[in-house]
């Protein structure tokens, strides 16, 4: 079935993701920049689950959606096929999913393809939690959120683990281009879209999307939000080209305090009303200086 | 040309004349040496193919969908273990109706950890929407997975081709393997149809999700496809016998008396070792007879019905079990049998783990089926 869409988008609306949803706004901008020939391997999730109902599709490209936890595989086999016709060269290959399908359950997948060092962009859409499920907690899971698996109470403060270096391990498998962005910088995000897909070999791009229902956020302030986890330093926004690190986003000076990011998310709520959750937002204040120090933010 | 040589380089050499675009595999005893001999082939210069060295099975198994649905001809092996840890993506590859072709050299499952021969692997698989071949001996492996291709790449519906763990891939016995100008006249070049794969110069949407309202057809549709495949293998096996001067067109083979009181059904290797124990009983006046199961999936309820006509017992022997119920080919030939036949069928388990099936356990089987006891037998 086709429609003809007034715009000129590579993903069409009609699709079903929330008002306000940065995930989608994401997929969106990556995609126009990877352009026509592109062929996307989707991970199960809200990115596949809000576009591909049967038998609709808001993907003018080809696209596929396997499994929750195999994207990169499938890519692989895409790629592969790819060398054997000689269109290689021709063809940019992504795979992409949220941050359960990468931090969590695809991350021994993503590993063998990485060290295959194929020629495979690989984006996360890190909403830091599974939200297609209803907003469980992953790997990629800040400290002091509540989700429905780390649920605040008397005796819980919400998750407990730190959030998982998934750039690190990016880059400790020789990934040619390792780099964050948020929803919140749309520019930067293109320029590292455009950068990552002209360079050859794996390549890993973590996109922080603010997750309206899964955050207790207000649609309006989907970028809002986004910028302030820069602007704070909780979330870096970093480069790194060849292993070596070649950009970082400055926070501004003054800085804002964490607490001007979580109170706008309705997920850190429960930090503020006890000594033992402002002891976790106090750690998370720690943990925002740190990464200032570490990339020079 | 023949010669004489392991089970698991015959296949690796057939699956090389068969010109796969994309192999990806995981090593997993016994079929280990079948995915060796391809990534030795490759790294000599004689196989066309990439081989996508991947860290699990899983990875191979999403490799090959990967690669099925951008057009291109793959392979995947496995055995046990990897077979049940490619579960998931085996459903999604069958479900997409991607052709593919995979050998699974038939295992024990853990627990205990046990590496030898026995079935239940791919007896789990079993609901999968996967096409399932069993050979019984080395020469049907080879022929197996040609007509294999040709029948996926037709009907879109993924071929496992069976063959028994060590038994069969580690034994040595000569076999024919054919030409490659034959191989290429029967197998030409795999070009899927514009709007069934991945291109740029026609997207489509691939693996979407359907809702109670599409769902329930879209399964139906892959049910009926794979029943009405019997007709499809059928002409093929019988190209094939045409083309090789091998095999046959049977689903169900039989071997044994003209009108037999009892028959044994069973499936892969142990078939050879009950055609030995028949001969013998037969040269003894018995009115023994073997039905062989060379397609599972689907199931030739028909044929099988006919075969076993108006034998008076059959004995099933599987080499699995569903447990809590009996061996799993058993109820599916009961099941067959319901209202069609008045025969006494009852359930042998043999061979699991790897235990020795001998002609003398088989003789037993014979005398015990025509026994009063119906229940489920474990033949030690
Ligand atoms: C093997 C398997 N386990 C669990 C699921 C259920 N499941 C589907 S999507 C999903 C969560 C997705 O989370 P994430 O990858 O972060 O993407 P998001 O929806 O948050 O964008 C889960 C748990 C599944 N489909 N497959
Ligand atoms: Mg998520």
């Amino acid at each position: 079935m086709q429609y003809k869409m007034p715009f000129n988008y590579l993903i069409n609306p009609g699709h079903s993701a929330c008002a306000g949803c940065g995930e989608i706004l994401a997929m969106r901008h990556v995609l126009q920049i990877a352009g026509r020939n592109t062929i996307i391997a989707n991970a199960t999730g809200c990115s596949e689950v809000t576009t591909s109902r049967f038998p609709m599709s808001s993907f003018k490209v080809p696209w596929i959606h396997a499994n929750f936890e195999n994207a990169q595989a499938v890519a692989s086999g895409i790629s592969a096929a790819l060398r054997q016709k000689g269109m290689e060269d021709q063809v940019n290959v992504i795979a992409w999913g949220g941050d359960g399908a990468t931090f969590d359950i695809g991350l021994g997948l993503i590993s063998g393809s990485w060290e295959r060092q194929e020629n495979i962009l690989y984006v996360c859409f890190d909403n830091e939690a599974y939200m297609n499920t209803g907003i469980q907690a992953s790997g990629a899971t800040p400290e002091g959120a509540n989700t429905t698996t780390t649920p605040p109470g008397k005796k819980s403060t919400g998750d407990d683990n730190l959030k998982k270096d998934m750039p690190a391990i990016a880059l400790a498998h020789h990934c040619v281009y390792v780099a964050t962005a948020t929803v919140g910088n749309i520019i930067d995000l293109q320029e590292k879209v455009k950068k990552a897909l002209s360079m050859k070999g794996p390549k890993y791009l973590q996109i922080l999307v603010t997750c309206v229902p899964g955050w207790y956020t207000d649609s309006k302030d989907t970028i809002k939000v986004a910028r302030l986890a820069q602007q704070t330093g909780i979330y870096p926004i970093i480069e790194y080209v060849n292993g070596e690190l070649t950009g970082a986003a400055k926070c501004p000076r003054p800085k804002p305090p964490i607490e001007e990011y979580l109170k706008l998310q309705g997920r850190y709520k429960h930090l503020f009303k006890s000594d033992e959750g402002k002891k976790v937002v106090a750690a998370l204040q720690r943990i925002a200086e740190e990464n200032v120090r570490k990339y020079g933010l | 040309m023949n010669k004489c040589i392991e089970g698991s380089h015959a296949v690796a050499e057939t699956i090389n004349l068969c010109r796969p675009k994309v192999i990806a595999a995981y090593p997993i005893t016994p079929q280990t040496h079948i995915v060796e001999d391809l990534a030795k082939m490759k790294a000599n210069g004689d196989g066309g193919y990439e081989f996508v060295r991947c860290e699990s099975e899983f990875a191979a198994a999403s490799i090959i969908l990967g690669a099925s649905a951008s057009g291109v001809r793959v392979y995947s092996a496995s055995s046990s273990q990897g077979l049940l840890l490619m579960t998931e993506v085996l459903f999604t590859i069958a479900g997409m109706r991607l052709p593919a072709v995979l050998t699974c050299a038939n295992r024990a499952i853990s627990a205990p950890i046990n590496i030898w021969n026995d079935q239940q692997d791919a007896m789990t698989l079993r609901d999968s929407g996967w096409i399932m071949l069993f050979a019984e001996d080395n020469q049907e492996a080879v022929d197996l997975h040609i007509v294999a291709y040709k029948i996926t790449e037709a009907l879109r519906i993924p071929v496992m081709v069976n063959m028994d763990g060590f038994v069969l891939t580690h034994t040595f016995e000569p076999v024919d393997i054919p030409e490659q100008k034959e191989v290429d006249a029967f197998l030409p070049e795999y070009s899927p149809e514009q709007g069934q794969f991945l291109d740029i110069n026609m997207p489509v949407s691939l693996g979407c999700f359907a809702t109670p309202a599409d769902y329930m057809n879209i399964r139906e549709e892959l049910a009926i496809d794979i029943e009405a495949s019997k007709k499809f293998i059928k002409t093929q096996l019988g190209n094939y016998k045409k083309a090789f001067g091998r095999g046959g067109n049977a689903l169900v083979e039989y071997y044994g008396a003209k009108n037999p009181d009892v028959i044994i059904v069973a499936m892969g290797s142990v078939v050879g070792t009950i055609k030995d124990a028949a001969d013998e009983l037969m040269e003894k006046k018995k009115n023994v007879g073997l039905a062989k199961i060379k397609c599972l999936r689907p199931f030739p309820k028909e044929e099988l019905v006919k075969v076993l006509g108006k034998t008076k017992f059959a004995a099933v022997l599987d080499k699995s079990i569903s447990l809590g119920q009996e061996g799993i080919l058993a109820t599916e030939v009961k099941a067959a049998a319901q209202n069609k036949l008045s025969a006494k069928i009852q359930s042998f388990v043999v061979g699991l783990g790897g235990r020795d099936i001998t002609k003398d356990s088989i003789k037993e089987i014979f005398q015990h089926v025509q026994k009063r006891d119906s229940g489920l037998s474990f033949v030690e």
